[in-house]
């Protein structure tokens, strides 16, 4: 760790110290971050209004990449085909250490992902948030929308060394990927609804007003879909227990946390797009990824994701999923 | 004795409606309004028959509030979830049937005219920051996540507090900070209000207090 890191990693400590104030009837709860990691302050909308180094047409730019990742729902149909906005998952705009954090896609891509198989550049990340989590089809590669993205995500990234990879509080994966034996459905649904229902409501669904999302769904038509990282096991525990339920972060024990991801996870929701029409059969094809994930698996006598259901999106699967060879 | 006696309200309320959920009648609201609950101050002498409240005296406005929100509250009020020694005595005669009359009058009462707003432009921009994008550094989510669109409420469980008096507001948050108010289901409420700072809490009032409010569904 060189010396910036560390002076880095050291206020995060202080500032976090502030926020667990000793006496806080509900306390700001997450995990310690390790020796040697990164710790990155991301700037924010504010930062950037204040900052006269930024080109003023890029300041419009990166405001308009902002927009689209706060109200991703402006582009319902178009790209979007449920209730999901960027922010949804990744709370605290983008910028939150525990809170699924974007600006690490910025400093380590271009790199090989094992969901695709192949080296993949920050475009093609947030084409596939597109793709499963909004259960749409991403922005044209290139195309002044998908910049706009680009240039809010390398905002956000300012100042984190590129190519790191000990980043502290990247991603959704603090309590190990290792289901718990004794992980249970039912506890999961009293979790759930002692917790999560008076917001998500009991049927999943999430509560909207005057048309405009409130509370998202958390499975049937309006979630994310089977190919979404939240389907996996281990990325839904994570994110709850770091994120939920909203103002609480690390309220959950971790055993309640992975059952209510489980519970979460055993319901139904949008076809993978990636299916090829058996669920069983591409469950196996994407093993790396779906043994974290119950689809194609029977629960409560049924195999979930066994269905042509692609939810509100005319298709199944967006150009953008294609291999690449390099040939 | 009285814990009984509701119980039985509430399970002959069920049998006659059945299915449906037991309804207030606006109407017979407006009577308890003005009456009270027989040992107590009326409900018009703070709240106003119009249901617009008091900034300076911290008296909520209750007008255009969704109806099942203000019927918990008073709920709460007599189980001791929320504790306020001006609101119990004035309302602990109530019957289940009487606070869902009372919560459908304030409900359907027009939402008044917002009071121009008196804070600095700076302040306003401070509050409309919190109100809208909140300050996630501390954790404080914006208050329309929860609270809906424009902060004009969501659901039951809730409350518009768009247009709700600042000093009202103020009060409320004052009170989750210390523990005195601590009937937010699942302490949604608490931990945002302890991490404002004092700068961001007159401000988020101040700004909430200026917007203009729009009644809940059912009300006008």
């Amino acid at each position: 760790m060189n010396r910036k890191h560390l002076m880095l990693a050291v206020a995060a400590a202080m500032m976090s110290q502030s926020v667990l104030a000793a006496d806080a009837k509900v306390p700001v709860n997450l995990p310690e971050y390790k020796e040697g990691q990164y710790v990155h302050q991301a700037p924010t909308i504010d930062d950037l209004m204040a900052d006269e180094s930024v080109n003023p047409e890029l300041r419009k730019v990166i405001l308009k990449g902002y927009d689209m990742f706060m109200n991703t729902q402006q582009f319902r149909g178009e790209y979007v085909f449920n209730d999901m906005n960027c922010k949804t998952c990744h709370m605290g705009e983008g910028r939150m250490n525990w809170s699924g954090p974007v600006w690490p896609a910025v400093t380590t891509l271009p790199d090989y992902r094992g969901k695709n198989k192949h080296v993949n550049s920050l475009e093609e990340r947030i084409a596939g948030c597109f793709a499963y989590s909004m259960n749409g089809t991403p922005p044209a590669y290139g195309s002044d929308d998908m910049l706009a993205m680009v240039a809010y995500h390398q905002w956000v990234a300012k100042g984190a060394p590129v190519y790191e990879k000990k980043l502290g509080g990247r991603g959704f994966s603090h309590l190990g990927k290792t289901i718990p034996e004794d992980i249970s459905y039912e506890k999961g649904q009293a979790v759930y609804e002692a917790n999560c229902a008076i917001c998500h409501g009991n049927d999943g669904a999430g509560q909207k007003k005057d048309g405009k999302v409130v509370f998202p769904p958390l499975w049937g038509d309006g979630a994310y879909n089977w190919g979404a990282g939240m389907t996996r096991i281990f990325t839904a525990a994570s994110f709850i227990q770091n994120n939920m339920p909203l103002s609480k972060p690390g309220s959950l024990s971790d055993a309640d946390a992975w059952n209510v991801a489980w519970y979460v996870n055993s319901q139904e929701r949008p076809q993978d797009p990636r299916y090829t029409g058996d669920a069983k059969e591409t469950r196996e094809k994407f093993i790396d990824f779906h043994k974290h994930s119950r689809y194609g698996t029977e629960v409560n006598g049924a195999v979930l994701g066994q269905h042509d259901n692609t939810g509100d999106k005319p298709f199944l699967k967006p150009d953008s999923l294609k291999p690449r060879t390099f040939e | 004795m009285l814990k009984r006696y509701w119980r039985l309200t509430l399970a002959s309320a069920l049998l006659v409606s059945g299915a449906v959920q037991a309804q207030g009648v606006a109407a017979n609201g407006q009577q308890i309004v003005m009456q009270g609950d027989g040992s107590g101050a009326p409900c018009l002498a703070c709240h106003g028959m119009d249901g617009a409240g008091n900034n300076l005296a911290s008296f909520p406005r209750l007008a255009g509030l969704d109806a099942e929100y203000i019927a918990k509250q008073i709920r709460d009020y007599n189980s001791g979830k929320r504790v306020s020694v001006v609101m119990q005595p004035n309302v602990d005669n109530l019957t289940e049937q009487q606070i869902l009359d009372v919560a459908a009058y304030y409900a359907s009462q027009p939402v008044p005219k917002v009071e121009a707003a008196t804070a600095d432009a700076e302040v306003m921009a401070l509050g409309e920051k919190i109100a809208k994008r909140g300050d996630w550094n501390n954790y404080i989510p914006a208050c329309e996540s929860c609270h809906g669109p424009d902060n004009q409420g969501m659901g039951v469980s809730f409350p518009g507090i768009a247009g709700q008096h600042a000093n009202y507001i103020k009060q409320q948050l004052n009170a989750w900070r210390s523990g005195e108010r601590h009937n937010d289901p699942n302490q949604l409420m608490t931990g945002v209000a302890e991490r404002l700072s004092e700068q961001q809490l007159e401000a988020v009032a101040a700004y909430l207090g200026a917007q203009q409010a729009v009644a809940a569904e059912g009300g006008q």
